[in-house]
């Protein structure tokens, strides 16, 4: 089902959590949507699942516009962050639920629900769990079972709203690469909400970054990775240094040092660059000097922070047999990195 | 010495001793000591002679009407407290705070002061009652006498109503705030309408607090005396109630049938009140609670 979401707006008691946003999902795709806290990504799941309603702007499903219906009438299936399990009732009975709240005329027959319940149970990897009741489970395990139980009532889209935040990070790294073979056995087009860039980037096909009510950038993980819109894209995905640079004549300069070339007109820009796109230059060379004030080791390479003189710490992350101890003066040289209006750059921090 | 030890698990929580040493001081003290006393004295009337006594018609009457009153009033308040909890709890309308704090009000007051109220309002030429009387204008539902509430056992009811109103709201109000909004629309995501969502997801999670209510409501009117004595009429064998009883026979100088009717009451309750804890313990295992 493909959905098609046109200046979307939402205002909550004078609060803009959404702010023109327009969007399309396309049918079988598995899409997320990626951004800090207060970012308006759990609002914009929860208008498409008809939770909320839009204060301005409309929502297609397909042909038809959905702006106005019922959450009921839309039949979507919506995951939440902490479950929302039926406590009172067994595994099976949650996962039937919404096929036996049909009216009479449409409603499976008890033996078909529960029929229905098993091969789900099956489909989630839990078979024979279905006696149980949520509170004997453990959290990996009811998020399959409500995942179990948005997909009975076969919805036409699957959002899914933080659907790991509450798992541990080994359960969820295992329920990542789960739905993912779900996603592309049962095809479903899929919404789901993250904070968190990793799981954005390794499970969807395409990634939308929000910040402050809008949209910054859609795109594969490729593209946000590689040609980040904005600074805040490029600070959201990942570490991130920022300097103070010159354009002259398509040279960039650092402080009187030329780091690379640029098409870029002549002006003041900020630089950013990851810790990884950074590397040491042999004495003498040109590069941006420091001080070493810290130096640890993480996983396969060392991370070592440089104390500046004019524009405080740079941190890198080297191979793990680079040299370089605390105290001693290094410079380096970024081998990729994005130039940004200076005044852009300004609001971002580092992070 | 060590079985008074193994008594005692070691917690990190210190303070064992001496808490548990004044809870079973202080139980003993307001509450077995005088229930002891009451079976005590009952058992010194001797079997036969408490038999004559708890089964004379009047007792077993009163009896009858303090407990057929006090689960009509529980009964009552289970689906109007239910409502008025469900109310202060979902919706925000002007003035729900001074409602919220109304509910409070049969506790604070004198019960002989509502009983006389009640009285005033329900009797035949009170401001209610007056509507149900034979030339009333709501009368003639009730056939051709009307419906008279105060001086009946109806209006035993409606006092017992009265006071044990807190209790139902009160124990279920904060259980309906704690229920999670995401469950009701977890259910309407999957098709549900409001009225299978509230039967079928709302209500169940807060059946034990209902039973709670239910119980503590039932407790409260069975013991109820002073609003009920003014509204009653106290006529014997019809709108008589067991503590009122119990006052008339001490009044008489009988304490031994004053001893009769209280043990009766006593050993009802208690059996009254074991059932409903055993039903809510299986609505815990029942409801997914305790697991």
């Amino acid at each position: 089902m493909d959905i098609s979401v046109r200046h979307l707006a939402k205002e909550f008691d004078g609060f803009r959590a959404l702010n023109d946003v327009s969007l399309d999902i396309r049918s079988g795709e598995l899409i997320a949507l990626l951004g800090p806290s207060g970012s308006g990504k759990t609002t914009l799941l929860r208008l498409i699942a008809g939770l909320e309603f839009p204060s301005g702007g409309t929502i297609r499903f397909g042909q038809e516009d959905a702006s106005a219906k019922s959450v009921q009438e839309r039949n979507v299936g919506f995951v939440f962050q902490h479950y929302a399990l039926f406590k009172h009732m067994s595994v099976a009975d949650n996962i039937g639920f919404g096929l036996s709240v049909r009216p009479r005329g449409t409603r499976p027959s008890r033996a078909e629900i529960r029929r229905r319940a098993e091969e789900l149970l099956e489909l989630v990897q839990l078979p024979g769990l279905g006696q149980r009741y949520p509170a004997q489970l453990s959290g990996g395990q009811r998020q399959r079972v409500a995942l179990a139980r948005a997909l009975a009532i076969e919805p036409r889209v699957l959002l899914l709203d933080e659907p790991f935040g509450a798992l541990d990070a080994k359960v969820r790294r295992e329920l990542r690469r789960w739905l993912r073979e779900l996603h592309d056995r049962t095809g479903h087009t899929t919404v789901f909400v993250t904070h968190d860039q990793d799981e954005a980037l390794e499970l969807a096909d395409r990634v939308v970054v929000m910040s402050q009510g809008r949209i910054e950038q859609v795109g594969s993980a490729a593209d946000i990775h590689d040609r980040p819109a904005s600074p805040f894209v490029f600070s959201f995905v990942g570490s991130s240094n920022i300097l103070p640079v010159e354009v002259r004549g398509g040279e960039i300069a650092y402080r009187g040092t030329v780091l690379g070339r640029t098409p870029d007109a002549d002006g003041p820009r900020s630089l950013f660059v990851r810790p990884y796109d950074l590397e040491l230059v042999p004495d003498g060379a040109p590069g941006i000097g420091g001080t070493v004030s810290l130096a640890r080791r993480s996983g396969g390479s060392r991370i070592i922070e440089i104390d500046t003189p004019e524009d405080g710490r740079i941190e890198l992350e080297l191979p793990a047999d680079a040299p370089g101890s605390v105290g001693d003066r290094i410079a380096v040289r970024p081998r990729r990195w994005h130039l940004f209006e200076a005044a852009a750059g300004a609001r971002v921090t580092g992070g | 010495m060590t079985q008074a030890l193994a008594f005692k698990r070691p917690s990190v929580i210190p303070g064992f001793g001496i808490a548990f040493g004044f809870t079973l001081f202080y139980l003993g003290a307001i509450v077995l000591i005088p229930l002891a006393a009451l079976i005590l004295r009952a058992a010194g009337v001797g079997f036969t002679e408490f038999l004559t006594l708890a089964t004379d018609p009047r007792v077993t009457g009163a009896l009858k009407l303090s407990f057929g009153a006090s689960l009509a009033a529980a009964a009552i308040n289970v689906v109007f407290g239910l409502l008025v909890a469900w109310v202060l709890v979902r919706y925000d309308f002007p003035g729900r705070r001074l409602v919220d704090a109304a509910i409070d009000l049969p506790f604070a007051l004198p019960t002989a002061v509502a009983g006389i109220a009640l009285t005033t309002l329900y009797a035949p030429n009170g401001w209610i009652g007056s509507l149900f009387t034979a030339s009333g204008p709501l009368g003639f539902l009730f056939g051709e006498g009307g419906l008279k509430i105060a001086y009946t056992p109806l209006g035993i009811v409606v006092a017992l109503t009265f006071v044990s109103l807190p209790f139902v709201v009160r124990t279920v109000q904060p259980v309906l705030e704690e229920v999670d909004v995401e469950l009701e629309q977890a259910a309407a995501t999957l098709g549900a309408n409001r009225w299978q969502t509230v039967t079928r997801v709302v209500l169940p999670a807060i059946v034990p607090a209902l039973l709670t209510g239910f119980a503590l409501a039932l407790a409260r009117a069975v013991g109820e005396y002073g609003s009920v004595i003014f509204i009653a009429g106290n006529i014997p064998y019809v709108s008589e109630i067991a503590p009122l009883l119990i006052v008339i026979r001490l009044e008489e100088f009988n304490y031994a049938g004053a001893t009769a009717v209280a043990a009766m009451m006593l050993g009802i309750s208690f059996v009254m009140l074991l059932v409903i804890n055993l039903i809510q313990a299986w609505s815990r295992r029942r409801f997914g609670h305790g697991a």
